[in-house]
């Protein structure tokens, strides 16, 4: 048995260690916020919060996460610079078929939490991870500084 | 919003079908409230005031969530913010798309074929709400107003909303004449009304095919045959049953899955299974056996789909003759979601919970594969995470019942995405043998263009193949807007059994605006004259193509000086969709030939649009998906496999590589254009004319980085 903490509540979990995190929450503890993408960390779908930081969770074994608190899509609207990304992509409109967006928002996030006042730079930086097939990058760029602008 | 699926039972009597493809239904549900007003498949009104939409279409990120309920909500004269949408079941009669006359959601159809319909359906339910609070008050019905679900007499200021009117609603005739708001009425249409969807893609909390849980639940994952036509040779089942969490395997002919607790046990079992292939007779095919066999196919004469004059003869007798062979390579749609299925057969039923493009195919393949009569069979449609006409295919729900009849209770199969990339169903190779001939003054006089490729068309929608022509395969080619006096295009069939091919985005018009857009700028070259110059002196007859030309060079600040290494290219685009788009691209070529594009300025009219925002997305949207293909995108075989496997070795645009996109979208009461597709097929000429402005070098296929460094 592992316990990992999400979003503040422990989960007592009877899976493999090496068993990625992405299926922990989305096939044992019921969390599908969270998104399969690439398998391999190349597309930034499954990405999720360990100590605020970004992280690829199918590449995460659960083990690594062990006694340690993770933050999900499902939460991140409680922390202010979540709350302010999820506002600015509503305003803006950002999602199309909004399947990469957990993930995007999960990035971008940490990205704002860190650097209230991203450069494009910044930007490219911290989002080049996160793919999203419907193109929704000139939307996702200005949600940044969108959410940015209200942080200030 | 709420989104909830109507079973089919729900709808029992289909009464009549009225014109303009409104069909009307009666809803006879035992559990409904008597008070319930249900004029129509499209619009059901509770007691509680409650409003439902009924939308036909699935969502997939192109806004018809948004976009068909703005149409009803206009004429039914209801906010957005009062309505509550409910995704159709599969009814190829009662949802039917009229443009390919069953219920399907792609082709940029859904504004297009159901503009009209929708808003019958909200004006006739208009109609009888206003006649029975007429009634009731023993008015005129011309004499009462409606404005958010409230009617209100215009003398005596009496009023009664849409819910206490429900049950006597019921009661009228449905209209038979029904009178829609002129265009220029419109208050909500055309409006950058916020999508109703956006909420809950936020947060995590919208549901996608890949998300479905349903009690008792098992998860699997397969591998097919990766070579098309091969067979299971071996596997080690027992190795694969001692992975903990692994339930059973199933074996099929072609194809094996692994069931169990999770998907970390299932793809550890699949792994463990170490199966083996036999490949069959394309065991030995490479990208090169598929491009020489499409080449030489091409050297005969194809069927002709215009002719203008004689193209043959206007080449003979020009003063110039330029010709060209232009090719494109297959293609992988890489949605982001990969393709997951969940299906639980029983004894005497079957449901099946996923994102269909076409849910009465998929019902109709489950029902195949079980044996069982359609209504036996339930669709679960879900929200689809980009689709990009991968989903118009059945192959995946078919392959995931055939492995759920193999399995006691319900499971969810779910592809990995080297699966999903592997096992597609591919944009085609083409290939195009296109020539003009030009007058003295360097102006075209003759224009041919062959193009040969599988036919989509005749596989999918056999009816629509008539005479061996595929009007998608030759889309934008035979509607060429340039004033020719010669013209003659042929499509020339040419299948490709080793690898399954179909719709992506744009599909034929993608292929043919690179060619066209593309050689139009070679013409110029050759006639030392300024691209868009060129392009103008043809189309004083297309006003409209003309005027979004002239708004994206103006926009784009065209003949404007740039940085050195920088150029524009400029692409126009008209087709079957309706639409017109302009798009210049601003590029830099490094000194190592890596292409970068800066910036995309559009132009589009797409006649009366329903929310320009969700029309700026689509561009936005489709330049950058196009962008991918145009610069990298290429799916390769060798020994009859897919090579591309994962986002690492199919390059699609980052953020870092995302250009600044600049929409200008002309206003007016057209027709409305498809949307979905139009700036997809735009974005490669425009990218290859600036590639050749900036590096002189004219770059005939793709995707160009790969062709422009091997040049260079």
């Amino acid at each position: 048995m592992i316990t990992v903490k999400v979003n503040g509540k422990p989960y007592d979990v009877d899976v493999p260690p090496d068993m990625p995190m992405l299926w922990v929450l989305r096939d044992v503890i019921g969390l599908t916020g969270t998104k399969f993408g690439c398998g391999i960390a190349a597309c930034g779908a499954c990405t999720i919060q360990l100590d605020g930081q970004p992280i690829r969770s199918c590449v995460t074994p659960v083990s690594a996460i062990a006694g340690k608190s993770i933050t999900t899509i499902e939460a991140i609207g409680q922390t202010p610079a979540g709350r302010k990304i999820q506002e600015a992509w509503i305003a803006l409109d950002v999602p199309q078929c909004g399947y990469c967006q957990s993930g995007q928002i999960m990035s971008a996030s940490a990205l704002l939490a860190s650097k209230p006042n991203p450069t494009d730079a910044d930007i490219d930086a911290a989002m080049a991870g996160n793919i999203c097939r419907c193109g929704t990058y000139v939307r996702i760029r200005a949600g940044i500084k969108r959410a940015a602008g209200e942080a200030a | 919003m709420t989104m909830q699926t109507l079973s089919r039972r729900d709808f029992m009597i289909v009464m009549a079908a009225a014109g303009g493809g409104l069909v009307l239904g009666c809803r006879v549900d035992d559990r409904s409230d008597s008070a319930t007003f249900t004029p129509n498949a499209f619009v059901r009104i509770g007691a509680d005031g409650r409003v439902t939409l009924v939308i036909p279409q699935i969502e997939m990120g192109q806004g018809m969530y948004t976009a068909l309920p703005m149409l009803v909500a206009e004429e039914l004269e209801v906010g957005l913010d009062q309505i509550t949408v409910e995704q159709a079941p599969p009814n190829d009669q009662l949802y039917r798309n009229s443009i390919f006359g069953f219920q399907s959601t792609g082709g940029s159809t859904s504004v297009r074929a159901f503009f009209e319909p929708m808003r019958k359906a909200g004006a006739a339910a208009r109609m009888m709400l206003v006649a029975a609070a007429a009634g009731q008050w023993r008015v005129d019905p011309s004499a009462c107003r409606v404005e958010r679900g409230v009617v209100t007499h215009g003398t005596s200021k009496r009023s009664l909303t849409y819910g206490a009117l429900a049950d006597r609603a019921a009661k009228q005739l449905v209209p038979t004449e029904i009178t829609l708001k002129d265009p220029k009425d419109f208050t909500l249409v055309g409006t950058r009304a916020k999508r109703l969807d956006t909420p809950s893609k936020v947060n995590g909390s919208a549901q996608y095919g890949i998300d479905v849980r349903v009690p008792g639940m098992k998860i699997a994952t397969l591998a097919a045959s990766p070579v098309v036509g091969g067979k299971v040779a071996s596997l080690d089942e027992a190795k694969a049953m001692s992975v903990k969490g692994v339930h059973q395997v199933v074996k099929l002919d072609d194809l094996v899955a692994v069931v169990a607790d999770h998907m970390w046990a299932a793809k550890q079992g699949l792994a463990a299974l170490n199966v083996t292939w036999d490949d069959g007779p394309n065991a030995h095919i490479g990208t090169a056996d598929v491009l020489k066999d499409i080449a030489d196919a091409s050297a005969t004469s194809g069927v002709v789909a215009r002719k203008d004059g004689d193209g043959a003869a206007g080449l003979a007798r020009a003063a110039k003759r330029i010709e060209a062979v232009y090719h494109v390579p297959f293609l992988a749609h890489a949605a982001m979601e990969p393709l997951a299925v969940t299906v639980h057969v029983r004894a005497d039923a079957c449901e099946v919970w996923t994102g269909s493009k076409v849910m009465g195919r998929a019902q109709a393949t489950a029902a195949q594969v079980t044996g069982l009569p359609p209504e036996k069979v339930t669709v679960h449609s879900q929200l689809i995470g980009g689709a990009f006409g991968r989903r118009l295919e059945i192959d995946y729900v078919t392959k995931a019942v055939r492995i759920a009849k193999q399995v006691e209770g319900p499971v969810k199969i779910v592809w990995t995405r080297e699966e999903d990339m592997q096992q597609d169903v591919y944009r085609p190779y083409y290939y195009d043998r296109i020539a003009a001939g030009l007058d003295a003054r360097g102006r075209p006089v003759a224009w041919t263009h062959r193009i040969a490729g599988p036919s989509i068309l005749a596989r999918w929608i056999p009816p629509a193949f008539q005479k061996g022509l595929d009007s998608d395969a030759d889309d934008t080619a035979v509607q060429m807007l340039y004033e020719i006096p010669a013209v003659q295009i042929e499509y020339l069939r040419h299948e490709e059994p080793v690898l399954n091919t179909g719709f992506w985005r744009g599909v034929g018009n993608t292929h043919n605006d690179f060619v066209m857009e593309s050689f139009i700028d070679e013409l110029a070259a050759v006639a030392k004259a300024d691209p868009v110059a060129y392009r103008r002196a043809l189309l004083a007859k297309s006003p409209r193509a003309l005027a979004v030309l002239d708004l994206a060079a103006e926009k784009a600040g065209w003949g404007q000086p740039l940085p050195a290494g920088h150029g524009r290219g400029v692409a126009l685009l008209y087709c079957s969709w309706n639409t017109y788009m302009a798009q210049v691209a601003e590029v830099e070529v490094s000194p190592s030939h890596e292409i970068r594009v800066h910036r995309v300025v559009c132009a589009c009219d797409c006649g009366q649009m329903v929310n320009p925002d969700i029309v700026t997305a689509q561009i936005e949207g489709g330049i950058i998906y196009g962008m991918g293909g145009a610069l990298w995108g290429e799916v390769t075989l060798k020994n009859g496999r897919v090579q591309q496997s994962n986002f690492t070795d199919y390059r699609v645009v980052r953020m870092n590589e995302s250009p600044v996109i600049e929409t200008h979208l002309v206003v007016n009461h057209e027709k409305p254009g498809g949307m979905g597709e139009p700036a997809t097929a735009c974005i490669a000429p425009a990218i290859a004319n600036a590639v050749y402005t900036v590096t002189g070098k004219r770059i005939r296929q793709l995707p160009l980085q790969p062709a422009l460094t091997s040049v260079a």
